[in-house]
């Protein structure tokens, strides 16, 4: 039983995984925000507002982490119910995000600032779109969460995969707040 | 959380950590479970192995057909044209086709045989075995990362079979060839699979490598410490921290570019004129792709030589009987090359108008490489030193890979040096610096590997006698190509050209090509030898008797020799001491699972 003393200090496999993920998924932001960088200080950039929608994406992927928070912590409670209402609404709110984005991504278009066009303009379709998709790939984990907490078959009630689709969550709140403060500010 | 509910959240972990496999080990797998969707580590080892071979000669054919045309610009093979029919229309390769096949020979060499042939055989088939863990941290998503690597090959190969033929703009993309269809023959569809496949690529190495890492920090058995490690795990660790933090970075390169190629951006592209036509794109620059490829491009070259690094240093230990001389030393060198690896890719763009401050900044951090890589040399030296070595094919190739290393990094001080690298940039001598240094070293670190793990991975020994051949035939011609090379580039001779012959002052190389030309087909035909010993030894090998055949003290040699998925059928076993105790207290090894003596001096 000694050994598995020391397994019970470890941070579950899956949870380590994740934090390499994330490490990853920022060093490709880093990329794209380092080349917008690069390109703001050559001739031709040319500097415009963010649509205002952008602002409200933000207040409701902010929302959406505290539900994904509180699911958790309904689940660790075996509150079900609860929690299935929560992840439910999480997954909701991450595909209205996705909605406001795209509402921001016409409302550019329709400005003159077509994703063709001025190379500052482009990276915005481009960094926001591609953090789209990583919110739409939490949503299909939310859904998948979802979807075991309707399975009676077999219950583990392990918390692991509620906490790593959490964790996934809370980052791509925190990376979408970095990327908004980023482009309001290098404009 | 009550108790109980934390006991239980903690029996998850080691649920989802070990004991999972316990239970697989006793199940009955379906072939398919078994050799095709397999989520055993050691299984996804030998498909990366097999693709990487598949990929290998693929690869390696390439060079000889574009070979043919660099050694006898003039000459026609009419056999060329029932291969490859119209791109060698009367027998001799068109432009069109050389310029597809140096870059896919580029591209399916160093990403498909020496990133995941190399890394993804030996980081899955040793962690786990090496650390003590019945499998990888996530086995779901080791078997995602070679079925996400397969399709990238499926694409890439699908690539060659579209009418306007592979991408043809070199294996480092770059724009604007890659970003306008219009640029070339070479420029059209093939660019889109080389992308998707690449992107495919990335996918499968960012997998691979999260696990790679959660394994190595998080799964290892009791009393394995980081500083008991072998040194194969240091460096595939070392190996998958570059790979995830550095593959992200060009896939963001790659989706700039594919934007660029359908939707209308401008990126990489400005002021750019097709048969005098103004196309539309402004305030795009191509520098910028160069700056996001080459912060992958160099790690790469590390992604690539680290593993072999690393199994070479176990190899030369085991084959000599000695401890790895300066463990400590040889983890920090391994360290300080991987920070230095993120910090000198400019060192590729000294041509593109850099800063020369910026230059000079780069050349100083490229030298610095030469430090943590002497010490590397220095210990391997020390290592083998009045060594009873056994000079099995394993222990000339890792001798071999010594010998190409210093050879090869000692012609990168020179490239480092910007006001050097001007003059030899794109030429000749490039292609023989990289090529001795990342492509026959990191190859002879995986013929190493290979040999010495064989029995490891199926049962036998590979044959010995064409080893031996394989090893002097191939040390010899890598140098006999490639030692010449330098000197064509010193006088100037340029890569990736058609036909040399048009230019008076390269035609004196005529004979030299030539005689390349010859000698890389016969080093060819000789890796076909290792082929067919390869896998006429998987079936007809002489059969291992003994768990241990090489005497090594590292966990892989206490598994059975046919061991099940969760590697050892009882306990896991537990680690007492480093792993290059040989020849210590009149003792030939002491295994690390050998508790330490009551007066032994520990490591």
């Amino acid at each position: 039983m000694h050994t598995m003393g020391i397994e019970r200090k470890k941070i579950h496999p899956h949870k380590y995984s994740l934090w390499i993920a994330m490490g990853s998924i920022t060093m490709m932001f880093i990329g794209f925000t380092s080349a917008y960088i690069v390109k703001r200080s050559q001739a031709n950039w040319l500097a415009f507002e963010l649509p205002h929608i952008f602002w409200l994406s933000t207040a409701i992927i902010l929302l959406s982490s505290l539900t994904v928070h509180l699911a958790l912590k309904q689940f660790k409670e075996r509150n079900m119910q609860r929690y299935k209402q929560l992840i439910t609404i999480t997954a909701i709110l991450g595909v209205v995000f996705a909605a406001c984005q795209w509402i921001g991504f016409v409302q550019l278009k329709n400005s003159g600032l077509p994703l063709s066009g001025p190379v500052s303009a482009s990276f915005i379709y481009v960094i926001v779109g591609v953090h789209m998709l990583h919110v739409l790939g939490g949503v299909v984990a939310l859904l998948i969460m979802f979807g075991r907490a309707y399975r009676t078959r077999v219950r583990t009630y392990s918390a692991v995969p509620i906490e790593v689709a959490a964790t996934y969550w809370h980052f791509v709140d925190i990376l979408w707040i970095y990327l908004l403060i980023f482009l309001s500010i290098a404009r | 959380m009550s108790n109980e509910a934390t006991l239980h959240s903690q029996q998850e972990v080691m649920h989802g950590a070990h004991d999972h496999h316990d239970h697989d080990h006793h199940h009955e797998d379906s072939f398919i479970s078994k050799y095709v969707f397999s989520m055993d580590h050691k299984m996804i080892a030998k498909q990366f192995l097999i693709t990487g071979i598949v990929w290998a000669i693929i690869g390696a054919f390439f060079s000889v057909l574009f070979r043919l045309q660099l050694g006898f610009p003039d000459a026609t093979f009419p056999w060329l044209e029932s291969i490859l029919g119209h791109w060698a229309k009367g027998g001799r390769i068109t432009a069109e086709a050389y310029y597809a096949l140096v870059t896919m020979h580029g591209t399916i060499l160093v990403f498909f045989v020496l990133t995941a042939g190399l890394s993804g055989t030996f980081s899955n088939l040793l962690i786990p075995l090496q650390v003590g863990a019945r499998d990888m941290a996530s086995p779901f998503m080791n078997c995602l990362s070679y079925w996400f690597f397969f399709l990238a090959s499926l694409v890439m190969m699908a690539s060659l079979f579209v009418q306007t033929g592979p991408a043809s703009g070199g294996w480092t993309m770059y724009p604007p060839l890659s970003a306008l269809g219009d640029a070339s023959i070479g420029s059209k569809i093939g660019v889109d699979l080389w992308l998707t496949s690449m992107a495919l690529f990335v996918v499968s190495q960012l997998l691979g490598g999260l696990n790679y890492i959660s394994t190595i920090l998080n799964m290892r058995t009791q009393g394995m410490a980081m500083t008991k490690m072998p040194l194969t795990i240091w460096s595939f660790f070392f190996t998958a921290v570059l790979g995830v933090l550095s593959f992200p970075v060009l896939l963001s390169g790659f989706i700039l570019l594919l934007m660029d190629r359908h939707a209308g951006t401008s990126f990489y592209l400005s002021d750019i004129f097709i048969a005098g036509k103004a196309l539309a794109n402004e305030g795009g620059s191509a520098i910028l792709y160069q700056h996001l490829f080459w912060f992958l491009g160099h790690p790469e070259v590390y992604i690539i030589i680290l593993p072999a690094m690393g199994m070479v240093s176990e190899v030369l230990a085991v084959s000599s009987r000695k401890p790895i001389f300066g463990y400590l030393a040889m983890i920090g060198s391994l360290f300080a090359i991987c920070i230095l690896a993120f910090l000198v890719w400019a060192h590729h763009m000294f041509v593109t108008g850099l800063n020369p401050f910026l230059g000079a900044f780069f050349v100083l951090l490229t030298l610095l490489i030469a430090v943590p890589s002497a010490i590397k040399v220095f210990n391997w030296l020390t290592t083998i030193w009045k060594g009873n070595i056994n000079f099995s094919p394993a222990a000339l190739f890792s001798i071999g890979f010594v010998s190409t290393f210093i050879s090869g990094g000692l012609t990168g001080i020179w490239l480092g040096n910007s006001s050097i690298d001007i003059h030899l940039h794109d030429t000749m001598f490039v292609i023989a610096h990289f090529h001795i240094v990342m492509g026959v070293s990191a190859f002879f670190g995986m013929f190493a590997g290979i040999y010495h793990w064989f029995p490891k991975m199926y049962g036998r020994f590979m044959n010995n006698t064409i080893g031996y051949i394989h090893f002097w035939v191939t040390m010899v011609g890598a140098y006999l190509i490639f030692w010449p090379m330098h000197y064509e580039g010193m006088a100037g001779m340029p890569r990736r050209y058609y036909d040399v012959s048009q230019w008076a002052s390269f035609k004196q190389f005529g004979g030299l090509n030539e005689f390349i030309t010859i000698v890389v087909i016969l080093v060819f035909a000789v890796q076909l030898l290792f082929v067919f010993n390869f896998f006429y030894s998987i079936f007809k090998g002489r059969k291992m008797t003994t768990e241990n055949p090489w005497k090594a003290t590292s966990l892989e040699w206490t598994t059975p020799i046919h061991a099940g998925h969760g590697n050892w059928p009882g306990e896991i076993p537990v680690v007492h001491r480093w792993a290059y105790d040989y020849s210590k207290d009149g003792r030939d090894f002491i295994p690390q699972t050998e508790p330490i003596g009551p007066n032994e001096v520990v490591h």
